[in-house]
């Protein structure tokens, strides 16, 4: 027998502190419906985070969207099962039963009768007839199909007190400047909202209450920010090859400046984008552009990575500013291509044959997307050298709660080390390669700035500091010399690590980076829960400032935390400041998910416990 | 390594509209092959370069890998120039375009470097009616790996180590026709009356200007058993450096009357018949000029001349509707929309 009576079975009743979890059909347009339900929580001022668990097959396969609301601000992927789970997907709708806590709800559309066989009778079940009502209320099939997804946000409103006021504005932000869907949204918001009401006692025992612990903050997805910080930062020129998941950056990249850059008098655009053949001319227009003065960035994921790196050699090599966006996927090869990690720290900072190392940063958040790739420009032009920041799917597709988008007016492009035609005129000679200043970054010159001085070959061959080739052992070694030297120069300009002390004399320390920052503060939370404190330590970028060797200094244990299988971090940070790989406790995860704070603080207290008998021995 | 040359000049040179001699359009000394083809080619850009009274730093040198490709460190040297990745020049020149719409953008590639590892970004600039002049050394071989068969080597043709040629060529110049260049010629490199008019047009042209020079290699173009050929003087000579060694040949040069053809004679005693178009040859017709190179590469003539010219064809900018101004002179008011979009901005994502 179904019970549809919602909360008969024991359930804890809790408050803004659960998941909710939708299982759809890729292609039928939920998307919004979802992303609806999540910013409801939202603007009822109740932290939340959204995530996106998708196929790579384009129609047809299951897709989830799993929203979390906590009040602790820890929002990372929770794992676990889940509390609330809409199964629309037939497909996977054995596996989605599963997938609910003892005392949860499963809201489906009993239109069609669940086979008896597959009840469970410690979870509630929440019939809703949805395709019957779709068919009964609307005419046209499309509407028939999306307004289902708006019937169960509708009525998930109901069950869960959501405030409809706060919904029914959502649809009007959604539809602006599109007003005749606005009515048939709301009538299919208040069909479920109804039919909850009526039908069901609610609210359920898990419940959303307002409160006031959003601030200013936004929700969006990091390739957004991405996008849009290349707009501020002066990105002028796009080279780019579409991939999942770093396609999206470009995307915006493009539609902003459809909006913001286009000239009103001339209706000329002040920016250029090509999709390129294939991510070798995706980086080779963006080199070409760097060299020629330009900002220009390019956007990709890992086997665009791979395709790149010869070019990556020759912009190190050749000493041309080039940003590029790196939204890591799981790999190797094609890997998967629509789940997450953070596995090319190796392959980016490395990328190349010969000794060639690169500038990284690694954002945490869609605002951190954002001021990185703006600063990225700036970065890249002071060093002549390409930038790459390492996002991830996780980060760049997926909605986040963020710090607002920050700019500042006063600042200015900083664009080098670039010698104008006057400063030319007044220089007794030029030599492309001399490190006049001792920090490994020498001046370079334009085409077309002076008749007669400055200009100067480029190439990926060795040189002299005159740039005339040259393979004179002398000349390339102490070229390869000093772009070492510029390389410490980039120390001391890439954001420095971010470090939070707990409690004093606390020994052990965490090390992370990038989109895992989002189960830290949960993780920190239930280790000091069992009595164990940990200070924490975020990577911001490579090459690594000396502050991050001394707080592997300064603590007995660390632990380097990373989406990886291979402890890639751990790896760099060992090899580059020469610390005993055996000091560094790898956490991992690499399934593709998000890692959580549950498996980051078993794996440490685990570590920990078969210590101490250890210790015991001595 | 390359030698810089002295600056010395004679005062009776002549100059151009802007003052300026042949000599000023030099680069440094070649260190390719004595006789090489590709210096006949740096040769016919320099007076190009000169004769149209072009500022020398308004020009950009873009090459790839090859010993085509250092040929630009042979001809400017008050030019920047970018020798970049082997095929890959076509995607480095599209983004300085873009970059920098204003600069003259002269690009030598070889005939590995464009139709073998290059073909698709060849292919690409070509569709993007970049304003450029997309120069092909082709000597049917890779000349700086020493002798492999190229793709636009003819079927059939051996190489130094004997190696036949199995497969059919790639022609470029029917590849430019079919993917829209807008200006496609062919040249001999030895034939400067010819060469130098067209790179003349070709820089003069608003849009992807293609020139496919058939330019002898005199180290891989030698056959076996003569005295002078690479392979015997390697087997002959015994001091150091044997693999250095080079035959100095004299380059070929010749003078075809329009409308008629010469056989030209190769260092290694192969014979090339080049046709020369003649005067009233229509070069606006795409499907024509295709026609004519395949007849008269079956009669074992290669035609040579302007091919074909759309003088009206847009280019990439213009198609992309770029702003007048180089897009790496845009001032950063026009380019950061500031602070106060970015709070609506943020007020869309509450
Ligand atoms: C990725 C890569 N593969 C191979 C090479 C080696 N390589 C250098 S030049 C060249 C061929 C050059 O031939 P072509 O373009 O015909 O120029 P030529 O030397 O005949 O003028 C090759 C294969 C390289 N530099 N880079
Ligand atoms: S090897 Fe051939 S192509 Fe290369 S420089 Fe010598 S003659 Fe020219």
């Amino acid at each position: 027998m179904i019970n549809n009576n919602a909360a008969t079975i024991n359930t804890t009743s809790k408050v803004n502190d659960f998941v909710v979890k939708f299982a759809n059909t890729n292609g039928t347009g939920s998307a919004s419906a979802n992303n609806m339900f999540a910013k409801a929580i939202m603007r009822m001022g109740i932290p939340v985070s959204a995530k996106n668990i998708f196929p790579s097959n384009i129609q047809g396969s299951p897709t989830w969207y799993e929203v979390r609301l906590n009040e602790n601000e820890f929002l990372g992927r929770r794992g676990g099962k889940t509390e609330i789970i809409v199964a629309m997907n037939a497909q996977s709708f054995i596996a989605d039963i599963e997938d609910v806590a003892p005392g949860g709800y499963l809201l489906f559309d009993s239109s069609k009768q669940i086979p008896e066989q597959l009840l469970r009778d410690d979870i509630n079940y929440l019939g809703i007839p949805i395709s019957a009502i779709c068919l009964k209320e609307f005419q046209n099939p499309r509407q028939r199909q999306l307004f289902k997804n708006v019937i169960y946000v509708g009525a998930l409103a109901a069950l869960l007190d959501i405030e409809f006021g706060v919904l029914k504005t959502l649809v009007g932000d959604q539809f602006k400047g599109k007003e005749k869907l606005i009515t048939p949204n709301v009538y299919a918001l208040e069909l479920g909202f109804q039919y909850a009401n009526n039908n069901f006692s609610c609210p359920l025992n898990y419940k959303v209450e307002r409160r006031d612990l959003i601030g200013n903050r936004i929700m969006v997805d990091g390739n957004t920010g991405s996008g849009l910080g290349a707009v501020y930062g002066g990105a002028t020129v796009v080279g780019w090859y579409p991939i999942t998941p770093s396609t999206s950056v470009v995307e915006k990249f493009a539609s902003y400046c459809q909006r913001l850059r286009i000239d009103p008098a001339t209706g000329k655009k002040n920016f250029a984008i090509v999709q390129a053949e294939d991510e070798l001319a995706a980086i080779g227009m963006a080199i070409g552009a760097g060299w020629n003065g330009a900002r220009a960035f390019t956007a990709t994921s890992g086997p665009g990575i791979s395709l790149m790196a010869e070019f990556l050699g020759l912009a190190y090599f050749a000493e041309i500013p080039l940003v590029l966006i790196n939204i890591q996927r799981a790999g190797p090869s094609t890997g998967m291509p629509t789940r997450t990690q953070q596995s090319d720290v190796l392959a980016c900072a490395y990328a190349s044959h010969g000794d060639t190392k690169h500038v990284l940063l690694f954002p945490e958040s869609p605002s951190e997307c954002f001021e990185h790739s703006a600063l990225a420009f700036d970065l890249s032009d002071r060093l002549q050298t390409p930038v790459i920041i390492m996002s991830d799917l996780d980060l760049g597709m997926n909605d986040h709660l963020s710090a607002p988008f920050i700019w500042n007016d006063k600042q200015k492009y900083d664009l080098g080390k670039v010698l104008s035609i006057r400063e030319l005129d007044n220089m007794e000679s030029f030599g492309r390669y001399r490190d006049v200043d001792g920090d490994g970054i020498c001046y370079r010159t334009f085409a077309g700035t002076h008749p007669n001085k400055g200009a100067f070959f480029t190439r990926g061959t060795s040189r002299n500091e005159d740039a005339i080739y040259s393979e004179k052992s002398a000349d390339y070694v102490k070229n390869m010399e000093r772009l070492e030297r510029k390389f410490s120069t980039a120390a001391t300009l890439i954001p420095k690590a971010e470090i939070s002390s707990g409690l004093q004399n606390t020994q052990i320390g965490l090390i992370y980076y990038g989109s895992t920052a989002q189960a830290i503060s949960e993780a920190k939370h239930i280790l000091h829960k069992q009595g164990i404190p940990v200070d924490l330590m975020r990577i911001k970028g490579f090459p690594f400032g000396s502050e991050i060797e001394k707080f592997i200094d300064q603590h007995e244990q660390i632990f380097v935390i990373e989406q990886n299988r291979d402890a890639q971090m751990r790896t760099l940070i060992s090899t580059e400041l020469n610390i005993d790989p055996n000091r560094l406790t790898p956490v991992l995860c690499f399934d593709g998910l998000s890692i959580t704070a549950k498996q980051i603080s078993s794996d440490i207290i685990h570590e920990i416990e078969q210590q101490i008998p250890n210790q015991e021995v001595v | 390594m390359s030698f810089a040359k002295s600056k010395f000049r004679h005062k009776a040179l002549p100059v151009n509209d802007l003052g300026l001699t042949y000599r000023d359009y030099e680069g440094a000394i070649s260190t390719l092959c004595a006789g090489c083809g590709h210096d006949s080619i740096s040769s016919a850009i320099i007076h190009a370069c000169a004769e149209l009274s072009i500022e020398p730093h308004k020009i950009a040198k873009m090459s790839g890998i090859g010993c085509s490709s250092k040929a630009p460190t042979y001809f400017l040297s008050n030019s920047h120039g970018f020798n970049t990745v082997h095929g890959r020049m076509p995607s480095v020149t599209t983004g300085a375009n873009m970059a920098n719409k204003d600069l003259t953008y002269l690009a030598m590639s070889g005939d590995g470097d464009s139709a073998s590892i290059g073909l698709g970004q060849f292919a690409h600039v070509v569709r993007r009616q970049l304003n450029m002049v997309y120069m092909v050394a082709n000597n049917g071989v890779y000349g700086l790996t020493k002798g492999q068969l190229a793709a636009t080597s003819d079927r059939g043709v051996k190489n130094k180590v004997g190696d036949t040629s199995l497969f059919n060529d790639i022609d470029l110049c029917t590849m430019a026709l079919q993917l829209g260049a807008s200006f496609v010629a062919r040249c001999f490199s030895g034939d400067k009356a010819q060469l130098v008019p067209i790179i003349k047009a070709a820089i003069a042209h608003q849009g992807f200007a293609f020139i496919d020079i058939i330019s002898p290699c005199v180290t891989f173009n030698n056959h076996p058993g003569s005295t002078r050929s690479y392979d015997y003087v390697q087997e002959h000579v015994t001091t150091g450096a044997v693999t250095d060694f080079v035959p100095t040949r004299e380059e070929i040069t010749a003078q075809i009357p329009e409308g008629e053809f010469e056989d030209i004679c190769l260092h290694d005693g192969s014979i090339l018949r080049i046709h020369k178009l003649d005067k009233d040859y229509d070069t606006s017709n795409r499907l024509k000029a295709m026609t004519d190179v395949e007849e008269h590469k079956q009669r074992g003539e290669i035609l040579t001349g302007l091919l074909y010219l759309d003088p009206t064809a847009s280019t990439f900018h213009e198609l992309n509707n770029t702003a007048d101004t180089p897009m790496n002179q845009v001032k950063q008011d026009l380019l950061c929309p500031g602070e106060r979009v970015l709070g609506t901005i943020n007020d869309s994502f509450r």
